[in-house]
């Protein structure tokens, strides 16, 4: 008798475990988990799968992780913000038919006192540089992922390369950074995406004290891995998705993105400037 | 030859340098209960050990019911299941009563409904009807050997081994094993091999007396001669 | 402070309003776990009880190796795992990464050596009487160690409960191998991990409180199984 119930029990626990392997199409899309968690993804793809009966997985990793498994064949298409490694990606031969998709802008929040003066600078590289003459705090995404290769870029400018007690490599995501400056009334680079979508829930205190630098913009772009280099991938579908979301309509729903929620779109359509 | 269980030849046992056992010629007939007597050390536990399979001789050959059982230690689990061994602290399975003298049918093999109907049996002769459901650690010193019997006799061997069976009870429950073991010989024929110190019970119960000393046999005594032994 | 009270009160929210996505990765995340653990049992249980039994050249290398494979990092595993199973990899073309059997292999990798090493212990806690009970009743070698396991059952069924707990919780196998996708790949601890990298504490608590129920239901049904075998 308990026997029998152990059986049912295993097979109906068989069932419900190898019933989820559905047959439906997959295509595999590698991205930064600052694009993931904007949620832009979750509005533009299910026109796409409704359109061609598919289903894309999103595997949300750091900007060099989602090039790497792009370059080692383990996804179909990679979607990335960070330009001189897009270009070398391509370059090197792992993707092909590289299309620009949109762009978004990064800020300089700091604490409301700005005891740096950042407010006053007329461009990003000065910023920085003030923030590092006065050992203000400043936490650094320490970690392979776009904002950190732009803050790079910006330190570049400056001539110096930042050190010192003042500044702070996190090795985390943009959220937990934010909530680390928040605690320790410090500077960062952030994306505006994930500032505003956090300022939403969380309190953070800090306001946006430099935008608008060209330096700042923040192009995304979407890479279909090369098919010549790995014959499995879906090189058809990756098409198709770059196709729909450089669409007209696909462009459309970026253009319109975090309008409602946050007053402001979040990303700039540019692949279609006007749709 | 028909009424022999056991045929012993040149029987040894030698551990670590010293001889246990050390028995020229025995037999063991069947239908009777034997008592094996002789103080500690003298090699009671080993020969039983031997002649039920769980341990294996130094040298000689053993007959079994016809069958040549020596150098078979544990490999020979057909042989084993004509056999039943009560051990001296008996050992129960953590379940019920009923599971542990279920054990032995179990093993092999027996229908559900069949298993039964042998339990309700050997649970009556040990005099623990009811006590089915009874969890073993429940049980007293006595209740438990009993339980230990009848999971022996449950699968109805063809010799019944009990190692000092009477050491650890008190008397009352001593009365209730002899009339088991007497009724038990009587009613089934099991042969009976038991080992024991106390003098008086082995006069009591057994048919055959066999007296150890360091590992030999000095004397085999019947019940008549028995009376005039001091 | 203010997170957890939060935490708590989405979690109830979230239950009561059967979030269908709260659902889904729970689900997934039982279900990945069981798996691995189930087939953790079935490949470690035996190893360790053969292990636990026998004694051979370097078995005492072997169970330090399991022990040490105890604390073995969940990322490491997931890493070492990975190379194996990306597409450049040996067993790329098998296409498991960032599938839930990709994750169930990561878990099974990290559920046996636990299952093993308790296993070992349980086998060498069994009372040595019941190899001999179970032998003296005629039991062949494979009944013989069914008893045996039966015996331990309640230290073995800790060794699964601690499987299970190691699986259930880990995060860095489960991201690594499965990609974290949404729908597909998704597990509660991975959940976690995300919304907490996002910075939404309370919502990564919620996640973390109805986890925690999961985990204490999976417990009591393994206790409610002890009560009915035992």
């Amino acid at each position: 008798m308990k026997r029998l119930a152990l059986l049912t029990f295993l097979f109906l626990f068989a069932l419900l475990f190898f019933s989820q392997a559905s047959a439906i199409e997959r295509l595999r899309l590698s991205t930064t988990t600052s694009t993931e968690n904007s949620g832009l993804l979750n509005v533009l793809l299910p026109p796409f799968e409704k359109l061609f009966n598919l289903k894309v997985d999103v595997i949300p990793v750091g900007t060099g992780k989602a090039l790497k498994m792009a370059e080692n064949g383990d996804v179909d298409v990679t979607l990335v913000h960070a330009r001189s490694l897009e270009d070398r990606f391509v370059r090197e031969g792992y993707g092909v038919n590289r299309r620009d998709l949109m762009y978004n802008d990064f800020v300089i929040i700091g604490p409301k006192s700005d005891p740096a003066g950042v407010r006053n600078a007329k461009d990003a590289p000065e910023a920085f540089k003030w923030v590092a003459l006065k050992h203000a705090t400043f936490i650094s995404r320490g970690d392979n992922s776009g904002t950190y290769v732009k803050e790079m870029e910006i330190w570049k400018m400056t001539g110096n390369k930042p050190s010192g007690n003042w500044y702070l490599e996190a090795g985390k995501g943009m959220g937990m950074v934010l909530i680390m400056c928040n605690e320790k009334r410090a500077y960062t680079l952030t994306d505006r995406a994930t500032y505003l979508a956090l300022s939403g829930t969380q309190k953070i205190d800090l306001p946006v004290l430099f935008e608008g630098d060209p330096m700042l913009f923040n192009p995304y772009g979407i890479i279909a891995v090369n098919p010549a280099r790995h014959p499995h991938v879906d090189y058809v579908k990756a098409m198709a998705l770059i196709g729909w979301v450089t669409s007209r309509a696909g462009q459309k729903i970026i253009k319109e993105f975090g309008k409602d929620k946050f007053g402001k779109p979040l990303f700039v359509p540019v692949a279609v400037p006007n749709p | 030859m028909e009424k022999q269980l056991f045929t012993i030849e040149g029987l040894t046992k030698r551990y670590n340098g010293k001889t246990i056992l050390d028995i020229p010629y025995l037999v063991i007939k069947k239908g009777l209960i034997y008592g094996v007597m002789g103080p500690n050390g003298s090699g009671k536990t080993t020969l039983l050990s031997i002649l039920s399979l769980l341990d294996r001789s130094t040298s000689g050959r053993i007959c079994f019911d016809g069958v040549e059982i020596n150098g078979r230690g544990n490999d020979d689990s057909t042989l084993r299941r004509q056999m039943a061994m009560v051990l001296q602290n008996p050992f129960l399975l953590s379940s019920t009563v009923y599971k542990n003298v279920a054990y032995g049918l179990k093993i092999r093999r027996w229908k559900k409904k069949k298993q039964k109907q042998k339990i309700e049996e050997c649970l009556d002769m040990v005099g623990l009807v009811g006590f089915e459901r009874r969890k073993v650690h429940e049980l007293s010193g006595g209740e438990a050997q009993r339980v230990a019997i009848a999971r022996g006799i449950a699968v109805s061997p063809k010799v019944l081994f009990l190692d000092e069976p009477t050491a650890n009870i008190d008397k009352s429950n001593m009365e209730t094993l002899e009339k088991i073991i007497q009724e038990l010989n009587d009613k089934y024929k099991t042969t009976i091999i038991f080992t024991t110190h106390d003098l008086r019970q082995a006069y009591h119960l057994a048919d055959e007396i066999i007296l150890l000393s360091e590992g030999k046999v000095s004397k085999i005594l019947s019940r008549d001669e028995l009376k005039d032994y001091p | 402070m203010e997170y957890i009270l939060i935490g708590v009160w989405k979690a109830f929210g979230l239950i009561l309003s059967l979030d269908r996505e709260v659902f889904s990765i729970t689900s997934l995340s039982l279900r990945v776990s069981a798996m691995a653990t189930i087939l953790a049992s079935v490949a470690g249980m035996p190893l360790g009880f053969i292990i636990g039994t026998e004694n051979f050249f370097g078995k005492r290398v072997l169970v330090t190796i399991f022990n040490t494979l105890m604390a073995f990092p969940t990322v490491v595993v997931g890493l070492l795992l990975y190379s194996f199973i990306s597409r450049i990899g040996p067993l790329g073309s098998f296409g498991l990464l960032f599938t839930p059997w990709a994750m169930v292999i990561g878990q099974f990798i990290l559920a046996t050596p636990i299952i093993v090493a308790l296993t070992i212990s349980a086998t060498q806690g069994i009372d040595p009487r019941v190899r001999l009970t179970a032998l003296s009743m005629g039991a062949n070698s494979l009944q013989t160690a069914c008893t045996m396991l039966s015996e331990a059952r309640f230290s073995l069924i800790s060794a699964v409960v601690a499987g299970f707990g190691r699986v259930i919780t880990e995060v860095g196998c489960a991201l690594m191998v499965g990609g974290n996708i949404r729908g597909h790949t998704r597990t509660m601890t991975t959940a976690i991990a995300l919304e907490t990298a996002k910075g939404e504490f309370a919502f990564a608590l919620a996640l973390g409180f109805i986890l925690l129920m999961a985990a204490f239901l999976v417990n009591i049904l393994f206790h409610w199984l002890q009560e009915i075998r035992g």
